[in-house]
């Protein structure tokens, strides 16, 4: 058994040549944070009596989704021939969603795990990832999880692995998270093949930011990967972006819990804590330097969070417009991406039009909401932006569909998207229909293996932002896999679909769709409404309309009975009381105009594309 | 009487009522109801507060209902005596039921000549009986009429034979004409219930239905959309799939074409579910109950106003009577009607005649959803021109809408 070390290293005097900080490059369910509780178990960080599964993964939700989105750091010593080694181990996030936060840890290793379940192959995502590591120039250690499956093909899909990164297929680890099998021998390899970290130890010190996470006794904790130089306690620091300074009131590195240190040196790994309670105050990707000794120039490639896609939340009981807010104001202080703006909806009432850097964060935010502050939130069909010219000149950046200019409009851009799918090649025809449906344009395709393809497309962002990834899961049995990632923008033919109830517009349903899709989009919208709004006093006729031209038209008939005809003097009580509570029911109502309609049409009218996604996955 | 009671704040054993609910009793007519909860089979439909089984233990049964309702008189007049002089002479007495007529006709009379005693009664007062025309005998309703008795009320449901059936009724419908005419021979105003829309029931059985009880000419015609109360026999058929209730746009079908026959016929409405051949025929006890009047409902499970307290009988015939045996109230619980719950309630009942109800007395949203109503066609606008609200056609159908946009706030 290959020895745990001794004596570990000491952090803030551990010299580079004992270091090494790697990643794990992984898809969701191929295993990564078992193998790295089964590491920190075979370190000695972690005794088998303290661990628990998936150790790294702290939230609720990343733990019952299986996917960590949020990296942190474990340092974990490690004895090779004699000598002991610090490993520094940076979990990444594992969906395309959070690719600049991937950007960011790859940024701080010399190496990487291209872990990849030894019964299903690469995916798209892992894929993508993997090209990230290999342009920063990571050393990378392929490695197949899962080998003790019975469904395993490990020579298929070593000899996949061997052809991506041009190595011989005997060079690919073969280990199981389960039963630790091939664990030891993968840390040896870590330490063997990674490179020692490189910096300089008298320069100006210069660490960067990849994780910065909200903790609500501790405020801000700031994870760093030191690149030049000695950050210690009780040091001014400057953020190189903002040239914002605070004191660093603690340093340390996770072993598995926070634990302080003298400081950080060249290639070490750990948290600062400077009391600041807002991740925006110390943001992913930038440089910390000294303050009474700046740094010339940062580490480069910091970027502001773009949030790509928007979606109004709004809570269904309106009295809970303040909880919402305050709920939004918290987790902002833990996710740097998170933008909103009050909204006003004549449907839904008050809410907020937020922004999210994609589908699974906006789910995730608003599972969160729900979850963590018992808010029950109604949230409108995703959008993304778009870049109006109108005929006379003017220009404007639209995030929600009702403020679609109403004249007439000379071009609109839309971002646009360049998506891999990898499917096994019987699926091939399915993805080609879905993507062709969605606008995408073929830009190639490649057999990674005999029966494996990936397809590359390029497509609206508008146009993945919805059921995308649900269709085309159903359509290939749930093997396609897929990665996307921003690919400029184009100007294409797109309209403002509205929804009206007798004549008026019912701001929630809006939705910008091209040309080609405005009628199906109407239609659908119109036999939902008329199915989900109960009948009236009067026909209601629910349109569907590109400016003022109707495309679609469907009608409510009126009601013709709504009386109890009995009531005498013992129903008089109990018809006062069905009265009074019907009064009630109607002051929960929306009105549309005259038009009396349930909060619940409103959701099931909104939510209905994700009940048909619900079908789709029995 | 439904069985499911409101719920309601206790009601005191001494039955008193508060220093309040003497104002203005003056302007105020009185009536008595008599529940009858006896039939001798449960119909299907029915949800009312009734029972088929003869006696119950205790000595209490069907024929020892006239005591206890006796005695729930004597409670009645002390009450209304000690608190404040409430007692006035009776404007309407109406017996219902269950069957009335399932209790010994001298039974009636008795309770009828009780009442009479301990309140006295206006000049031409209407005293009505519910009766059930299979078993109502002539000599019945000649001992009802020599008591008082001015009117009987008879259940016809309909004249369709399956209609019946689904409905659990027993009686012939060629026993309807024969008991109708008796009472008009014996000079007693007369009334027939008509049911619309029980499962299954098409519009032209419907149409055979209106016809006959215009045929065999009653002063007064009820018409009621068949109700599917949850807990009944039929909402358990209609469960289960044996049934198809009948949807709503039929029955207003069902309705309009009612209406037009009986006004063809020279029957008029008064109330959304009653016709009348003249102001003289229509019930003058109901009209006192949507006109929100004094009433004491005498048995069990009846329901009581006087003066803005409403209160009920507790339900089970045993425990009602045994209260009254031991001199305290058989109420089950009361409600005090604050002045929200009276408005509510004066607009609601006051909307569902054809009198109309006076503008003024609504509050200014109601009286700005005038306008809305008007152009909907949902009420009249000539009526609203002298300032009333009268339903239309279409207005009586959607009834409960317009009393709910009369209050809105």
């Amino acid at each position: 058994m290959a020895p745990q070390a001794s004596e570990a290293p000491r952090p803030a005097a551990t010299d580079p040549s004992i270091l090494r900080n790697f990643c794990i490059i992984a898809h969701i369910d191929h295993g990564k944070s078992t193998l790295a509780d089964r590491m920190l178990q075979a370190t000695g960080v972690l005794t088998p009596r303290e661990m628990k599964n998936q150790y790294l993964d702290r939230m609720d939700i990343e733990r019952e989704r299986g996917i960590t989105i949020k990296s942190q750091a474990v340092r974990m010593p490690w004895e090779v021939e004699g000598t002991a080694y610090a490993l520094n181990m940076i979990d990444t996030p594992g969906h395309v969603d959070f690719t600049y936060e991937v950007s960011r840890s790859l940024a701080a290793c010399e190496g990487a795990l291209l872990l990849v379940d030894a019964a299903q192959g690469i995916e798209a995502q892992t894929l993508a990832n993997l090209y990230l590591a290999m342009e920063n120039d990571l050393t990378i250690i392929p490695v197949l999880n899962k080998i003790d499956l019975p469904a395993a093909q490990p020579e298929k899909y070593a000899e996949e692995l061997a052809n991506l990164i041009g190595v011989d297929p005997e060079d690919v680890l073969r280990v199981s998270g389960k039963t630790g099998e091939g664990v030891e021998e993968l840390l040896d390899r870590i330490v063997r093949d990674l490179p020692e970290p490189q910096g300089m130890a008298d320069a100006e010190p210069r660490a960067m930011i990849f994780d910065s996470v909200y903790d609500s006794y501790r405020g801000v904790v700031t994870y760093v990967r030191v690149v030049d130089g000695m950050l210690r306690p009780r040091q001014k620091i400057a953020m190189m972006s903002t040239g914002a300074e605070h004191e660093l009131l603690e340093i340390g590195v996770i072993s598995p819990e926070p634990k302080p240190t003298e400081g950080l040196g060249v290639g070490e790994v750990g948290y600062l804590i400077t009391g600041v309670k807002d991740v925006r105050q110390s943001r992913v990707g930038d440089t910390v330097t000294d303050a009474k000794r700046p740094a010339p120039e940062n580490l480069g490639g910091y970027e502001d969070p773009k949030p790509m896609v928007f979606s109004g939340l709004f809570p269904i009981d309106g009295s809970d417009y303040p909880i919402l807010r305050d709920a939004l104001d918290k987790l902002k202080l833990n996710d740097a991406a998170l933008v909103y703006e009050p909204e006003t909806s004549a449907a839904l009432g008050f809410g907020f039009r937020v922004g999210f850097l994609g589908l699974l964060h906006l789910e995730i935010v608003r599972e969160r909401l729900e979850r963590e502050f018992n808010l029950e939130l109604i949230s409108t069909a995703p959008n993304v932006i778009y870049d109006i010219v109108a005929e006379d000149g003017t220009s404007m950046r639209v995030t929600n569909p009702s403020e679609f200019p109403e004249g007439k409009i000379s071009t609109i851009e839309e971002p646009m998207v360049a998506c891999t799918v990898i499917v096994p090649s019987e699926f091939i025809g399915a993805v080609m229909d879905l993507c062709q449906s969605r606008r995408g344009q073929m830009g190639g395709m490649d057999y990674l293996s005999q029966d494996r393809v990936e397809l590359r497309y390029r497509m609206p962002l508008a146009e993945i932002v919805f059921d995308f990834f649900d269709q085309l899961k159903s359509r290939t049995r749930g093997y396609a896999s897929l990665d996307w990632k921003l690919d400029g923008a184009q100007e294409s033919d797109l309209v403002k679909v509205d929804i009206l109830l007798q004549g008026e517009r019912v701001d929630a349903f809006s939705a910008v769709t091209h040309r080609d899709n405005a009628y199906s989009y109407g239609t659908t919208m119109a036999t939902r409404l008329r199915e989900l709004i109960p009948r009236q006093q009067f026909e209601v006729p629910i349109q569907a309309a590109i400016g003022s031209r109707i495309i679609a038209r469907e009608n409510i008939r009126a009601i013709r009975k709504d009386v109890l005809s009995k009531c005498y003097g013992g129903d008089i009580s109990r018809k006062r009381k069905l009265l009074e509570k019907q009064k009630e029911g109607k002051k929960r109502m929306k009105m549309v105009g005259r038009v009396e309609v349930p909060q619940e049409a409103f959701i099931a009218a909104l939510s209905s594309g994700e009940e048909s996604k619900d079908k789709s996955k029995k | 009487m439904s069985p499911a009671q409101p719920t309601g704040d206790p009601a005191p054993a001494d039955g008193l009522l508060p220093a309040g609910a003497g104002a203005e009793a003056a302007a105020r007519t009185l009536s008595l109801y008599v529940h009858v909860p006896y039939c001798t089979v449960r119909c299907g439909y029915c949800d009312f507060n009734t029972y088929a089984a003869e006696e119950f233990s205790d000595g209490v049964g069907r024929l020892t209902y006239a005591d206890d309702a006796v005695r729930e008189l004597r409670f009645a007049a002390e009450v209304m005596e000690r608190s404040g002089g409430l007692g006035r002479p009776l404007h309407t007495v109406f017996f219902g039921g269950g069957t009335p007529t399932r209790l010994p006709a001298e039974d009636l009379a008795r309770i009828l000549r009780t009442g009479v005693e301990l309140f006295g009664i206006e000049d031409g007062a209407e005293v009505t009986t519910e009766a059930n025309p299979d078993s109502v005998t002539r000599e019945d309703l000649e001992t009802l009429r020599d008591a008082g008795f001015t009117r009987v009320s008879f259940g016809m449901q309909s004249a369709v034979p399956r209609v019946l059936e689904v409905l659990d009724r027993t009686h012939t419908p060629a026993n309807v004409p024969k008991v109708v005419d008796w009472a008009k021979e014996l000079g007693l105003q007369t009334s027939v219930d008509l049911i619309c829309g029980a499962p299954g029931e098409t519009l032209e059985e419907w149409e055979t239905s209106v016809r006959a009880a215009i045929g065999y000419a009653p002063d007064h015609i009820s018409a009621y959309s068949l109700i599917v109360e949850p807990g009944t026999k039929l909402a358990a058929q209609i469960a289960r799939g044996e049934h198809v209730p009948v949807d709503d746009d039929t029955q207003a079908d069902m309705y309009q074409l009612a209406d037009e026959l009986f006004a063809g016929a020279g029957y008029h409405w008064y109330e959304i579910s009653n016709w009348s051949t003249g102001p003289a025929t229509r019930s003058r006890h109901n009209l006192a109950y949507w006109r929100n009047q004094d009433w004491w409902g005498i048995g069990p499970g009846a329901h009581s106003h006087v003066g803005g307290v409403r209160w009920w009988n507790l339900k089970h015939p045993l425990p009602y009577a045994n209260r009254l045996r031991e001199g305290v109230s058989p109420a089950a619980a009361r409600e005090h009607l604050e002045a929200e719950t009276r408005y509510t309630e004066e607009i609601m009942l006051g909307a569902r005649i054809a009198d109309g109800l006076p503008v003024e007395r609504l509050r200014p949203a109601g009286r700005e959803a005038t306008g809305w109503l008007l152009g909907q066609g949902l009420i009249e606008a000539g009526e609203l021109e002298r300032g009333l609200v009268r339903l239309t056609l279409r207005g009586r159908l959607l009834g409960d809408a317009v009393v709910r946009e009369l209050l809105a706030d």
